[in-house]
């Protein structure tokens, strides 16, 4: 950050301000404005009623969801039974989609996180033969939509005799066109070529130079490509929709909105308690992590957006 | 994201100077040859079949015929496939204005720096992004319930009488509601991460200069952020063509306003998986495919010349 060489006092602040506790580093720290902050609060609002929502449902019966207002509290509280519930419902089939959705996570993120890096670390760091095919291609794809490229799939996977099992949901999450770019550009970035000269130059082979002097050098981007294709596939839906039939290898995206459809059908049993329930745990570990993980994505999605 | 400008192909990258330029070698294969490999088995490979595909008929007389371009005809004279195009251009051309309009003021706002608790806002705004799109369907879905939902609670709290938002006059908006929850935390990330690398000495002379702060937003920071407005708004073009978790998801609460064509990725899929009929699926996919890149490509073409 720059040091503050002057510290012009914005219009209007009468008293001087105590500059001793500058805490900020920008000069010229403009006033705060409770206007300003009233009206963001709003979107804070309507970001956040909805979540609110889904805490205080959690907590009614399937009876007190009918009788009760959306935004407050039933006379009972059933949050640890309806967590329960959750759990056991169905023989503890939550509990099975919540492990295929980590398997997911981990390897279809994981790999895609992981292919990515040494990807965007190659064409960050290295000119080769097909260089400029691959990055045409590349960029080309992210502009097809992902409707195009479902139906075939899944046609070529069925033929494949890949559908109904947990690779059809795996391969394709492995590649990510976004990490993949985000990781280049981290890499030109966080890398001095000379180190790697540096490191050649000692005798050390590509892969050892990569583990030893790339890898760490890019661990702020690789966390945050970690976070968003974990994101992308712990919240993935059409995928599962189109590959699977069997519940037993069903994500939890897919599972919940099994059962909240479970209302529809002929003496299928209603259970928006479990599914409202059921959405709160899905959500639950994505927002811990994006809580917890923040000084990481911040800093990975601005270093994205520098190379525009 | 890398759609915008090919910076490996047309821009001098920032490698270092031509002094041993006889690293080109095979070696970064060996980096990118996992992602290359991969990408070629989910992306290229499903793209050549769903073109293959798309030339040929499956006829219950004879089976299936090459039949050049007949199924392309077809779909350019099917009225659903333009009516569900219709549908999701009108939701394209009001609800990402409107997303990415807010996402810019909240960004403007946080980086102004006159917001009491910026950190706060930053992430509760962004939080809805860790949400799938099946909970955040359901949860709105639940909400927006005339009996049992929070409209069906206001109306009879206050007297109100609030239309149904699942009718088939609202449902469009109903969804666009959702997709704006979603993502406009996201799109205020990607503006905000682009505002923060402005440099500051450009504020500074601003203000030497006696600028007002809208003078400032709209000479310099609009402009520095030009390629992050032109990255969301591609995104948001290529999410609203792909239109189908949010329709899908509320279709039980909705089923006489939103049918099984509704948008053009919810008619490829009703055509393959309850048609059966594959290769017309595939043809409307191809179509809808490059529709949705050549607007992109407009949109990055027009969004990029104004800077110029």
């Amino acid at each position: 950050m720059t040091t503050p060489v002057t510290t012009p006092a914005p219009a209007g602040v009468s008293s001087p301000p105590r500059l001793r506790r500058v805490k900020e580093h920008r000069p010229g720290r403009p006033r705060r404005s409770k206007l300003l902050t009233v009206l963001t609060s709003l979107v804070v609002l309507y970001t956040v009623v909805p979540l609110i929502w889904l805490v205080i449902n959690a907590t009614k019966t399937q009876a007190g969801l009918g009788s009760s207002n959306g935004l407050w509290f039933a006379d009972d509280f059933a949050l640890w039974e309806n967590i329960r519930d959750t759990f056991t419902y169905g023989d503890g089939i939550f509990t099975r989609w919540l492990l295929n959705t980590l398997l997911y996570v981990v390897l279809g993120a994981g790999g895609a996180t992981l292919l990515a890096v040494l990807g965007g670390y190659a064409l960050a760091k290295f000119d080769f033969p097909g260089k400029r095919g691959v990055f045409a291609t590349v960029i080309g794809a992210v502009a097809v939509p992902g409707t195009a490229l479902a139906v075939p799939t899944f046609l070529m996977f069925s033929k494949m005799g890949l559908t109904d099992t947990p690779w059809a949901v795996i391969l394709p999450s492995l590649v990510s066109p976004f990490g993949l770019y985000l990781m280049w550009v981290f890499a030109s970035e966080a890398i001095p070529t000379e180190l790697l000269e540096a490191a050649r130059m000692d005798g050390a082979g590509e892969a050892r130079t990569f583990f030893t002097v790339a890898l760490p050098l890019l661990a702020p981007g690789i966390v945050t490509v970690l976070l968003f294709t974990s994101v992308a596939t712990w919240n993935n839906y059409f995928l599962p929709l189109i590959m699977l039939k069997d519940p037993d290898w069903y994500p939890l995206t897919l599972g919940l909105s099994a059962w909240n459809s479970q209302a529809e059908t002929v003496g299928g049993e209603v259970i928006f308690n479990l599914v409202i329930t059921g959405s709160l745990l899905t959500i639950l570990p994505l927002v811990v992590a994006f809580l917890f993980l923040q000084k990481y994505w911040q800093s990975g999605l601005a270093a994205g957006s520098v190379k525009e | 994201m890398t759609t915008l400008q090919p910076p490996a192909a047309a821009e001098p990258r920032p490698a270092p100077p031509p002094v041993r330029r006889d690293r080109r070698s095979w070696k970064g294969w060996g980096f990118i040859g996992p992602f290359a490999a991969v990408f070629a088995l989910v992306f290229l490979a499903p793209i050549a079949y769903s073109v293959y595909l798309s030339l040929f008929r499956d006829q219950l007389i004879g089976g299936t015929t090459f039949v050049g371009l007949e199924n392309y005809q077809q779909a350019l004279k099917d009225e659903l496939f333009w009516a569900s195009l219709g549908r999701v251009a009108l939701f394209l051309v009001i609800q990402v204005p409107i997303m990415l309009g807010i996402a810019l003021l909240v960004a403007l706002a946080l980086d102004s720096g006159r917001l009491y608790g910026t950190n706060f806002f930053r992430i509760t705004i962004f939080l809805p992004y860790a949400v799938p799109a099946v909970v955040a369907t359901l949860m709105w879905g639940f909400m927006y319930g005339t009996k049992y939902g929070l409209v069906g609670d206001f109306n009879s709290a206050f007297g109100w009488s609030l239309p149904d938002p699942l009718s088939a006059d609202l449902v469009l908006a109903s969804i666009g509601n959702i997709v704006t929850w979603e993502f406009v935390g996201y799109n205020m990330l990607i503006f905000y991460a682009a505002l923060r690398v402005v440099p500051h000495s450009l504020y500074e002379a601003a203000e030497i200069d006696g600028a007002s702060q809208w003078r400032v937003i709209t000479a310099i920071k609009l402009p520095a952020i030009r390629g992050a407005l032109v990255i969301a708004t591609i995104f948001s073009i290529i999410g609203s063509f792909q239109l189908f978790n949010e329709p899908s998801i509320l279709r039980p609460l909705a089923r006489n306003a939103i049918t099984t064509d509704y948008t053009p990725n919810f008619y490829t899929y009703s055509l393959s998986f309850s048609g059966q009929q594959h290769n017309y699926s595939a043809t409307v996919a191809i179509i809808m495919g490059l529709i949705t890149m050549v607007v992109a490509y407009v949109v990055q073409l027009r969004g990029m010349r104004k800077g110029a």
